[in-house]
């Protein structure tokens, strides 16, 4: 039974007193939204993502974009997202993917939540002209330090460290997978991480050629799909990451669709070329904590010992309990993924409506990591809806050692957060394979777009550290006196562990 | 332009400069402290250190002030020597006995001996007891000094009108809020004799005016006395608690006695590199260490993370075989050591040793982060 048309999202107009007819609007939308007719640009409306491609390639800011040009009547309830999502499966039957994060209308907890800094009693430390460290190791670390004096006085260390990946900031980019996004991305992102002392993940498809220059700050994800997994990929990451969940999708797998498995990505990711990546729910070889202690060992076991593991899991509500299990394995770090987690393609229920958020999930794992006197050996990586140096300083006096960023990684390449990841068309040359497409982002130059992101964020770090008196950042971590609480309810506050405005020391 | 900064409005980022490295020291004044050993153990008694306390008078505000000595109890030297405040000698005392008695005997309880000063307000009755405590009545394989952790922590969250601030064997905490002459004065401490002395003069900010924030803070047989403010208290007060210390003290002060404890007693380290991990050397200076001593300095900063102490301060920090100056890892307060004879002298001002001393061998300031120790032989 057809229902006509919905309204359109976008309004798109040409000012063809400024258009010049250059062509440029036409040549840059996969969509398919311009298209010349005589002396004039004309426009399908319908076609457009709001992913500013033909704005930012307009050489006469001759295209002006409107969202929402016809809205419904306005209903608190039934919200345009409500209706359009209804109208969109009665007309399909099936379940509605979306791209990008959480689009929830609440407000961040990082919004609520403010940082302190020194006056008169202690004086602030300026990082321009004093020492401040940033650097941060990952991995296990010993509960205490054993030595042993020897005869002549010289000290003897009797304690021996495992290996830890050496960051120079506590930033480091999540995992996005061949696939989802694009070599040249994933090139992007592997040299600006690597110019900053960082790592970044690989997700789960595999690890491509061109990115073996980058692989000593690469960590290499086994998901449940096992995609492009065999002792080669595990050998040449810096660390292995176990996928068990994210944050966008708790309790599911990830959906690759067949569109963007090309020739290349079919190759690394050891699938069929068009075959949609459907990652099992479950690990099939884990069902328990004992199974995934196991897989831990097993992946150890295979790289001799050498490489840190992580297990990463979504923040969901008794993440703090799972989160203790996983550190009392042999993992020598635990991600946690918060709900505003980012993805390519996730079902719009899941994203908006599976997990919870970092900030309290971060206070949770740390505190029952502590109550069980293993928050000390072992490290706490915090994602999911991190947007600024600010949310990473919160994050980790909450209590993580470091943070992955996806999303604000993609921006500084030119991603507008349109949401269309999951169509394979994405005109940034980020979340597609279209050779054409993913020509427009040339990782030669747009590396250093990444390097400068974390540099800077880095670099805001360190003054909001000295402000604080901090000059190192072991004396952040978990240090949530110096966060007070605005605008929180105190059942928040007690899960925090974080005082009010106006409370003193 | 400033190189290091871009504007908001500006696309184009601007190439930033790494942080500069021109590290410097910063007097900043608040509270002063000075300490003695005599490395024969010969006794000293507190006249000198009171005058030499006095002469800061411009580091504190008349609102704390104490002293410690150890070797204060010869004749009750396998007892522990418990201090407290009590608010009346009715409520609290009877049920602070009855815990007592619990895990212990009570040898000697007495009044501490005070003089009334006219500037100096009464605000708790000071008194003490000689305690032998008996690990097996816990049954475990609790020591005394668990047992004496676990009253400290009873009494001090569960018991109203009650603060234990003093627990160790042969050791005398004496502290009160008022100037450090008024203080000395009004507990006698020239009566007392000892090998080595702890004293502070406190310009209270966080607990003002209160008798239990003044310094010394003590924890069994470790004494600490503390200029500065600790940043990050909150990280080693979270990391602390998770080896089942509590912090009931209101104040960063005490995390320093815990700390050492656990470093130093409970994980066995020794001294110097218990204080290494409270004040490491930067990255840059252990990565360039020569091999060994690089494995060493990276380990301790790796594993006790939790324990560095940011912020500026300078603490000495002593038990019975000893004292210890250190201050944070870039001196943001002062700390002076000297050298006459048999005795080490660490304080916030040389002035105040000369008071004590007046001919030093050796005078010195001490590097940031460079622990000053002062062993009896």
């Amino acid at each position: 039974m057809p229902i006509g048309s919905t309204p359109p999202k976008y309004r798109v107009r040409i000012d063809n007193d400024r258009c010049m007819l250059c062509e440029q609007c036409i040549e840059n939308c996969p969509y398919g939204t311009f298209r010349k007719e005589g002396n004039k640009i004309l426009v399908n409306s319908r076609a457009c993502t709001g992913c500013h491609r033909c704005i930012a390639m307009c050489p006469r800011d001759a295209i002006d974009l409107e969202e929402k040009p016809v809205d419904y009547r306005s209903h608190p309830i039934w919200t345009r997202e409500a209706r359009e999502a209804i109208y969109n499966q009665a007309r399909t039957g099936k379940i509605i993917l979306a791209g990008m994060g959480n689009i929830l209308e609440v407000p961040p907890i990082f919004d609520r939540l403010l940082l302190d800094a020194c006056q008169v009693t202690n004086p602030s430390i300026d990082p321009l002209r004093e020492p401040m460290e940033l650097r941060t190791y990952i991995g296990k670390k010993p509960s205490k330090v054993e030595v042993a004096t020897k005869p002549n006085g010289d000290i003897e260390l009797l304690t021996h460290l495992a290996p830890n990946l050496k960051c120079e900031t506590p930033i480091m980019i999540g995992h996005m997978s061949y696939g989802a996004i694009s070599l040249n991305a994933q090139l992007s992102l592997a040299r600006g991480a690597a110019a900053q002392g960082t790592f970044m993940g690989t997700g789960e498809g595999g690890l491509h050629k061109h990115l073996y220059p980058y692989q000593d700050h690469m960590i290499v994800q086994v998901a449940s799909g096992r995609f492009g997994v065999d002792i080669d990929y595990l050998e040449r990451g810096a660390a292995i990451e176990i996928k068990i969940g994210q944050g966008a999708k708790p309790g599911i797998g990830g959906h690759l669709p067949g569109e963007k498995v090309d020739e290349s990505v079919s190759g690394t990711r050891m699938i069929p070329v068009s075959s949609d990546a459907i990652s099992p729910a479950p690990h099939h070889d884990i069902y328990s904590i004992e199974d995934l202690a196991q897989l831990v060992r097993g992946l150890k076991e295979a790289t001799e010992w050498k490489k840190p593991v992580f297990v990463k899991i979504a923040a969901v509500h008794n993440v703090a309990a799972i989160a203790s299990g996983i550190a009392r394995s042999s993992a020598d770090a635990v991600v946690i993924d918060g709900f505003r987690g980012g993805t390519g393609a996730a079902p719009r229920v899941f994203r908006d409506h599976v997990g919870i958020p970092i900030e309290a999930a971060v206070a949770a794992v740390d505190e029952k990591l502590r109550h069980h006197g293993v928050r000390n050996e072992v490290s706490v990586i915090a994602s999911g809806g991190i947007r600024d140096s600010a949310d990473v300083t919160k994050t980790i006096a909450l209590g993580a050692d470091a943070v992955y960023i996806g999303t604000a990684a993609l921006i500084s390449l030119g991603c507008r957060v349109c949401g269309s990841c999951y169509r394979g068309l994405c005109p940034w040359g980020i979340a597609t394979q279209r050779p054409d497409l993913v020509a427009r982002l040339d990782p030669d130059i747009m590396w250093e777009n990444v390097s400068n992101l974390i540099n800077g964020w880095t670099l805001e770090i360190a003054e909001l550290m000295g402000a604080a008196g901090i000059n190192s950042i072991e004396s952040l971590r978990g240090n949530r006196d110096r966060l007070r609480a605005y605008m929180l309810d105190e059942n928040l506050m007690e899960v925090l562990d974080v005082k009010t405005v106006g409370a003193g020391a | 332009m400033l190189s290091h900064y871009t504007y908001f409005a500006d696309i184009s980022c601007l190439e930033s400069l790494k942080w500069g490295k021109a590290p410097f020291t910063i007097c900043g004044s608040m509270c002063g402290i000075i300490s003695v050993i005599d490395r024969s153990g010969e006794p000293m008694n507190g006249s000198a250190i009171k005058n030499a306390l006095s002469l800061m008078n411009e580091r504190g505000n008349g609102e704390g002030a104490g002293y410690a000595v150890y070797g204060a109890y010869p004749d009750y030297a396998d007892y522990y020597a418990l201090h407290l405040f009590y608010d009346n000698l009715v409520e609290p005392k009877a049920i602070v006995e009855q815990e007592l008695e619990k895990w212990g005997t009570i040898e000697v309880s007495e009044m501490i001996p005070t003089s009334e000063q006219p500037r100096l307000r009464r605000e708790h009755i000071p008194w003490r007891y000689f305690y032998k405590p008996y690990p097996k009545s816990m049954g475990t394989a609790a020591t005394e000094e668990d047992i004496l952790i676990h009253i400290m922590n009873k009494i001090n969250t569960e018991i109203p009108g009650a603060l234990l601030f003093s627990t160790g064997k042969n050791i005398g905490i004496f502290k009160a809020s008022g100037w450090p002459e008024d203080v000395a004065e009004f507990y006698r401490i020239q009566d007392y004799e000892g090998y080595q002395w702890l004293a502070h003069n406190r310009y209270p900010t966080n607990t003002s005016g209160w008798w239990g924030g003044a310094h010394p803070f003590n924890l069994l047989d470790w004494t600490v006395v503390h200029n500065g403010e600790i940043t990050s208290y909150g990280t080693n007060r979270r990391y602390l608690e998770s080896f089942g210390y509590k912090c009931t003290m209101y104040t960063d002060t005490e995390v320093v006695a815990y700390l050492t404890d656990l470093l130093a007693r409970r994980h066995a380290l020794p001294l110097e590199l218990a204080l290494k991990a409270l004040a490491p050397p930067f990255w840059d200076e252990i990565d360039n260490m020569p091999e060994n001593e690089r494995q060493l300095n990276t380990t301790i900063r790796m594993a006790y993370g939790s324990a560095l102490m940011n912020g500026p301060f300078a603490i000495v920090v002593a038990n019975s075989e000893g004292i210890a100056g250190i201050t944070d890892r870039i001196k943001l307060r002062p700390l002076v050591a000297a050298e006459a004879g048999e005795r080490l002298y660490i304080s916030s001002e040389e002035a105040a040793i000369r008071v004590m001393e007046q001919d030093l061998e050796h005078i010195w300031m001490p590097r940031a982060g460079e622990p000053v120790i002062g062993r009896v032989r």
